[in-house]
């Protein structure tokens, strides 16, 4: 077995583990034997409900989420080829957040729970159907990030715009747990409505993953050695796009996960964007589930939210990698 | 087999090139054939780059065509044409610290082959260039630890893997000393005496005459002469290409002052 799928594997294998202790753990430990059988349907009620209704979905929604952001990550750092890149980068977190947003101000939730998540897609939809716009015509990578730029100001700005005129303190409080970002409370029906978005996004990721590892060598020789750049920089946008709005739907935004997990895979893969693609990938799910288990067992009066430690520990790595960037001789980036 | 037919025309007919209202490349014509070394000179913003990107299909032309052999360029799927043509740009950014093998193994992308799943003919194929190149005892080390004489070693290695009967490569040379410079004309003379045809953009006039079997000449995005060194280098040439007062001795040029 070579070294990487070796790697897959065992960044597989920590996944499934990490997902069942997130099913042990909680406010009631409960023992291996117990969840199993209540996985299995063969509890009582009780186990059966915390197991299938709070804790499964919550696992498997940071879990999805990692995923989501650590391939998206991943795949925008080999195109934009830029370690520092991720889904935030593209503005498409953002205006996924702004469509939440937008919902919770007018007070949309109360007729249908499903009205958050369909904003949240629409507006990564919308975010990525402009970049993918920009990306037919213009040939420049620089290009695309100041967009990502104007999009995640824009997106800002108006979710200050509408935080500043919310009608209800209980709205700028829902708002705000948006922004932060969190699995808590999600259920098996909220997982399903991001699923096709995910699954669709990831699919069109692994399959354009080859034509990342072209693009090491540059856009122009990249085209040289036969890669289809547009179409590649559509792939990317559109799976990135797919899978970020579908994962801010599910979690609200949970940053730097796209960028530490692919940081912390990239050596042990030589470098090489396509083969960092599925690692990095499992890597992030596996960060998200462990760091989800860690701010459910941390006794503190006031759950920490997801996306405030995700942030809290990816923010300094985020600037010692950018610190410590060193670039090839003879390079332009 | 993943190998194409050694023996192939680039034919450029009329080519025209043209961005943002300025014609880069007005009525080109060329052929480049397997076995020759042609050298593309001119000055700056003569146009040398539009032609090649155009003659790869990497920029439209505004009217012309390109053909390879009985084809048209532009019939052609990327990977088709890169399997026929292997270009290597003036560019060549590399941001990832990557191992010179895996570099040389992208030379193999046309063929379906990704860095790291090589298998028979690739895996063969990238052997040989790292060999042609004198790269085989520093195939592990990564990029970024390499002198600019290697780098280009590397990217010319990459650039010869994929086995395409043709290659165009702009400024290959471009500040090296002059060791590497010859160093990196022999590397193509050896593709060329093995069957391939090259056009190479170069600035180094007395390089250009020593290596190619044929001169073409730019100025102004047309294609002012193209023959032999014997036949179109003269003192003249050169003070209507590149505005220098220069003295031409045989194939032997002395550049003295700007005009």
């Amino acid at each position: 077995m070579n070294p990487r799928s070796l790697l897959t594997l065992l960044l597989a294998l920590a996944s499934v583990l990490a997902l069942f202790s997130a099913l042990l753990l909680g406010s009631t430990p409960m023992a291996p034997g117990r969840v199993l059988m209540a996985l299995l349907g063969l509890a009582d009620a009780a186990d059966s409900t915390v197991v299938w209704q709070v804790r499964l979905p919550r696992a498997l929604a940071a879990f999805v989420v990692g995923l989501a952001l650590g391939s998206s990550g991943a795949a925008l750092q080999g195109l934009l080829r830029n370690p520092l890149a991720e889904p935030g980068v593209l503005g498409v977190s953002a205006s996924a957040a702004l469509g939440a947003t937008f919902v919770l101000y007018y007070g949309f939730v109360a007729p249908s729970a499903f009205l958050l998540p369909i904003a949240a897609v629409t507006g990564a939809v919308l975010a990525t159907l402009l970049i993918a716009a920009a990306a037919i015509r213009t040939a420049s990578v620089v290009t695309l990030i100041l967009i990502g730029v104007g999009l995640s100001s824009f997106a800002g700005a108006a979710m200050s715009l509408l935080m500043n005129f919310a009608p209800t303190p209980f709205t700028l409080f829902d708002m705000i747990n948006w922004m932060l970002g969190s699995v808590a409370n999600r259920s098996l029906p909220d997982i399903a409505f991001s699923a096709p978005f995910i699954a669709g996004g990831l699919a069109v990721l692994y399959w354009g993953r080859r034509g990342l590892a072209a693009l090491s060598l540059g856009e122009e020789a990249a085209a040289g050695i036969g890669l289809d750049v547009r179409r590649q920089r559509l792939l990317v946008v559109t799976g990135t796009g797919l899978a970020t709005g579908g994962a801010v739907a599910l979690a609200g935004t949970i940053g730097f996960v796209g960028i530490v997990a692919p940081h912390l895979v990239r050596s042990l893969v030589n470098h090489d964007p396509a083969r960092s693609l599925v690692p990095s990938a499992l890597l992030a799910g596996l960060m998200l589930v462990l760091a989800d288990i860690g701010v459910r067992v941390m006794p503190t009066n006031t759950e920490l939210k997801l996306g405030v430690v995700a942030a809290l520990v990816g923010a300094p790595a985020f600037v010692w990698i950018a610190m410590r960037r060193r670039t090839v001789s003879n390079s332009e980036a | 087999m993943n190998t194409v037919e050694r023996n192939m025309d680039l034919i450029v007919d009329k080519l025209c090139v043209r961005a943002g209202g300025n014609l880069l490349v007005d009525d080109a014509s060329f052929r480049l054939g397997s076995g020759e070394l042609v050298a593309l000179l001119g000055p700056n913003g003569a146009g040398k780059t539009s032609l090649l990107r155009a003659a790869l299909g990497l920029m439209k032309p505004a009217s012309g065509n390109v053909r390879l052999q009985d084809e048209l360029l532009s019939s052609l799927a990327p990977s088709e044409r890169a399997r026929r043509i292997s270009y290597l740009p003036q560019k060549r950014p590399l941001v990832w610290p990557s191992p010179v093998r895996d570099i040389v193994s992208l030379g193999r992308y046309a063929w379906g082959c990704a860095p790291g799943r090589l298998t028979g003919e690739d895996l063969q194929a990238v052997d040989n260039a790292l060999a042609a190149c004198d790269l085989l005892d520093m195939a592990e080390r990564p990029a970024d630890t390499l002198s600019g004489g290697e780098l280009a070693r590397v990217h010319c290695a990459r650039a010869f893997a994929t086995g395409a009967p043709l290659l165009l490569v702009d400024e290959p040379v471009t500040s090296l000393d002059p060791r590497r410079r010859f160093q990196i004309m022999e590397l193509i003379r050896n593709q060329v005496r093995a069957g391939a045809g090259a056009c190479v953009v170069l600035h180094d006039v007395s390089l250009a005459a020593r290596y190619a079997d044929r001169l073409i000449w730019m100025k102004d995005g047309r294609i002012a002469a193209d023959g032999p060194p014997e036949k179109t280098l003269s003192e003249a040439r050169l003070a209507e290409i590149y505005d220098m007062r220069c003295r031409v001795e045989g194939l032997r040029v002395e550049m003295e002052a700007p005009l």
